[in-house]
């Protein structure tokens, strides 16, 4: 039975150019360039410098605090230099830049296909794995794993949902994952279960992959306490509260996380560099990037290392279309436009979108007409052209009564104005004003 | 007839009955309020534009009539004038502040910043700040989306088309500070207007090294530190890779001016440099 959330929601074209085309491990780049920010939190620290000898998965910059990632090398050869260079943030942010030489990997990592399916790491054991492998969430909002493993004293988790939903058009990442290491997730599935001490654990998956649904309820079979969820074709229902929300029926709190009703949320992507973590000791240096787009030649699903230059990336897809307007990281709706190519592929990048010139451009803007679809599509139920004009007028006070905070920048609105409103950019810019003058409430 | 003068009768009772309790109840209850307060606010612009830091004129006149000490206190719309006035008032003196002036540390018009990625979104420089460094080579430059002109109460502020980038009024710019407050970059600062005003500052606030600086903008500070080291006042320190010129100590000399190979430092309000008197060449014998 088909599953949803209950409030708003859209559903643009889904353009999955690039599903079905099987993962493609890209050739270790010559160099890279591996940010200390690619998560949430606390930049990392880098503790190589200039010269140093590197292998494969060895340990360059050191999580700086709880709520912090660990970041080890994706390639072997020499530190370059410890540098500011242009990220994907569009400013110039510290980065280990390392030339590779040859593909030595560390002794430690287990390299085999072999499906590793006992699971003999206890619960604190597993968390601390993936806090060390420097596991972030690879779903592109890059939260350190392990610090959504620990559940706080007092609350309890009672059901585990896997997010395989990949509701983002154009992104086909997941997919393939699921498609072709479904074992492995399934295994990872049961490992997180045992972190967090729960029986149950429901994968969610979007109802335009019905061969993803048939495989990976074939396999749930062969797993305890794991069942699949197919979920309605709707945006964005892969939102940790909307996903909730659509499998279990429960309303997150407003201002509350999902563990307040029982609930954590994983990506599929994450679980599977769990598993690699546990099993097989392989920290997170590399992961699936979709390259799509209407002209793009070759839309692919590279299995690409962290740090590898996009234009790399573009190159292999069948190098940049001549109609090229903007490049996008991420998705259409939550990623974001690039201002070259030169960025480096981080753990948050879940995608590459080369979008023509002639829907690349936004419309222009024009006064709100009141018609309230924004309000309609809201998926946390909130009232869009409202939060605009209070954070353009800076009324923060007000902005944060309307509850600004919750929204989750789906972009559900910006996507349905009628008058090309900037809705959700504005939003933003009151969240991050409201979130400031919150947090200075409690210092 | 009777009705109505009883109609008439007892709402004129009732009426008298409550301002007489009115009247009472606002004697018991009144807030005394020095007057002086009132008088002070009298004499300010009542611009309300928040310059002096405070939250409109009249909470400025509290702030003057309640401080013992009111040396830190400026109105910088009524200058001078406004201040011994209001001070007189209170029957205190104040040293008249020097006069202020916004100014707009940036040359990157679109000739020597040349424009590399073209900004799709929303007309905020806040906004885009967030997005990415803007359309040009520097990521500390001026985005020219007029944040900046929007905040500017008195239109001393205005976007020249051709150059991409703000100017500053000088004469409407009552240094209230809101364009310095806009600007997402913090490239606006207020200085001192100088005499006959004349003022000197660095043009720029880009923090990278000289090579990159220089590759995005030809008038970028490439912190060569010439300037520094010919400042005969000690006024100039170069921090962060960018030169900046302290205006208590700067005594005008442009000296430094001269000196800088980007012309990122600017002199504003001088007489054009005098043409060199060429030495007359005993002509040969004709």
């Amino acid at each position: 039975m088909l599953k949803t959330f209950s409030l708003g929601g859209v559903h643009p074209a889904e353009n999955k150019f690039s599903a079905g085309q099987k993962i493609e491990v890209l050739p270790v780049p010559e160099q890279v360039s591996v940010p200390i920010a690619q998560h949430i939190g606390a930049p990392s620290e880098p503790i190589v410098k200039k010269g140093d000898e590197v292998k494969v998965g060895q340990l360059i910059a050191k999580s700086t605090g709880f709520v912090s990632a660990n970041i080890h090398s994706p390639v072997s050869g020499k530190v370059f230099k410890v540098d500011n260079i242009l990220d994907a943030s569009g400013y110039k942010r510290q980065a280990i830049i390392i030339k590779t030489e040859g593909d030595e990997w560390d002794e430690s990592i287990d390299r085999s296909e072999e499906l590793v399916k006992e699971i003999t790491a206890t619960p604190e054991e597993i968390i601390k794995k993936v806090g060390e492998a420097g596991i972030v969430g690879l779903g592109g909002a890059t939260f350190p794993a392990h610090v959504k493993l620990s559940v706080p004293p007092g609350k309890t988790c009672e059901v585990l949902i896997l997010n395989g939903v990949e509701c983002e058009p154009y992104l086909t990442a997941d997919h393939q994952l699921m498609m072709e290491k479904g074992d492995e997730i399934m295994v990872g599935t049961q490992i997180l279960m045992k972190a967090l001490k729960v029986d149950k654990a429901i994968i969610g998956i979007e109802n335009n992959k019905p061969d993803a649904i048939k495989h990976m309820t074939d396999l749930a079979l062969k797993y305890e306490g794991i069942s699949i969820q197919a979920l309605k074709v709707q945006y964005p229902q892969g939102g940790e509260k909307q996903l909730i929300n659509a499998c279990i029926s429960r309303q997150i709190p407003s201002g509350k996380l999902p563990i307040e009703v029982g609930a954590v949320v994983q990506n599929v992507g994450t679980t599977l560099a769990v598993y690699e973590a546990v099993q097989k000791n392989k920290p997170l240096f590399e992961r699936i990037v979709t390259v799509t787009g209407k002209s793009v030649a070759k839309p692919s699903n590279f299995m690409a290392r962290v740090g590898t230059p996009l234009n790399q990336l573009i190159e292999a897809a069948g190098g940049l279309p001549q109609d090229t307007g903007k490049v996008i990281g991420g998705g259409p709706m939550m990623g974001k436009a690039l201002s070259s190519t030169d960025v480096p592929i981080t753990k948050g990048s879940s995608g590459i979108l080369i979008m023509p010139q002639e829907i690349a451009k936004r419309g222009k803007m024009e006064a709100c007409i009141r018609c309230s679809k924004c309000v309609s599509v809201c998926p946390m139920g909130l009232s869009p052209y409202l939060l605009m004009t209070v954070s353009d007028k800076a009324i923060w006070d007000r902005a944060e009564e309307e509850k600004i905070m919750d929204c989750i920048e789906c972009g559900s609105c910006s996507f349905t104005c009628p008058a090309n409103r900037p809705l959700l950019d504005y939003i933003r810019l009151g969240k991050g004003n409201v979130g400031r003058i919150m947090r200075s409430r409690t210092k | 007839m009777n009705v109505v003068l009883i109609t008439i009768i007892s709402l004129g009772v009732l009426g008298a009955l409550a301002a007489i309790i009115l009247y009472f109840v606002a004697q018991k209850f009144k807030v005394f309020e020095d007057p002086r307060i009132d008088q002070v606010e009298e004499a300010l612009p009542a611009a309300n534009c928040g310059g002096c830091g405070f939250p409109g004129c009249r909470a400025f006149a509290e702030a003057m009539v309640k401080s013992d000490d009111i040396s830190d206190l400026n109105c910088p719309v009524g200058g001078a004038e406004t201040m011994s006035a209001a001070a007189a008032i209170l029957g205190k003196e104040v040293s008249a502040a020097d006069p202020m002036v916004a100014v707009v540390r940036c040359n990157g018009t679109c000739e020597n910043r040349p424009r590399i990625t073209e900004y799709d979104g929303a007309t905020s420089c806040t906004i885009a700040s967030s997005l990415y460094g803007g359309d040009t080579g520097c990521s500390n430059g001026c985005l020219g989306l007029g944040e900046c002109v929007d905040a500017c109460d008195f239109n001393a502020m205005y976007m020249d088309e051709e150059t991409g980038l703000p100017v500053i009024i000088e004469d409407n710019c009552v240094s209230c500070g809101a364009c310095v407050d806009a600007c997402p970059k913090n490239i606006i600062e207020l200085r001192k207007k100088g005499p006959k005003s004349r003022r000197i500052f660095v043009s720029c606030v880009n923090t990278d090294k000289g090579a990159p600086a220089k590759k995005a903008c030809s008038a970028a500070c490439i912190a060569c530190k010439k300037c520094q080291k010919i400042c005969p006042f000690d006024a100039i320190t170069v921090e962060n890779n960018l030169a900046y010129i302290d205006y208590n100590k700067c005594k005008l000399c442009r000296k430094c001016v001269a000196e800088c190979p980007t012309n990122a430092i600017h002199m504003v309000n001088f007489p054009p440099p005098k043409p060199k008197v060429e030495k007359k060449v005993e002509e040969s014998a004709e």
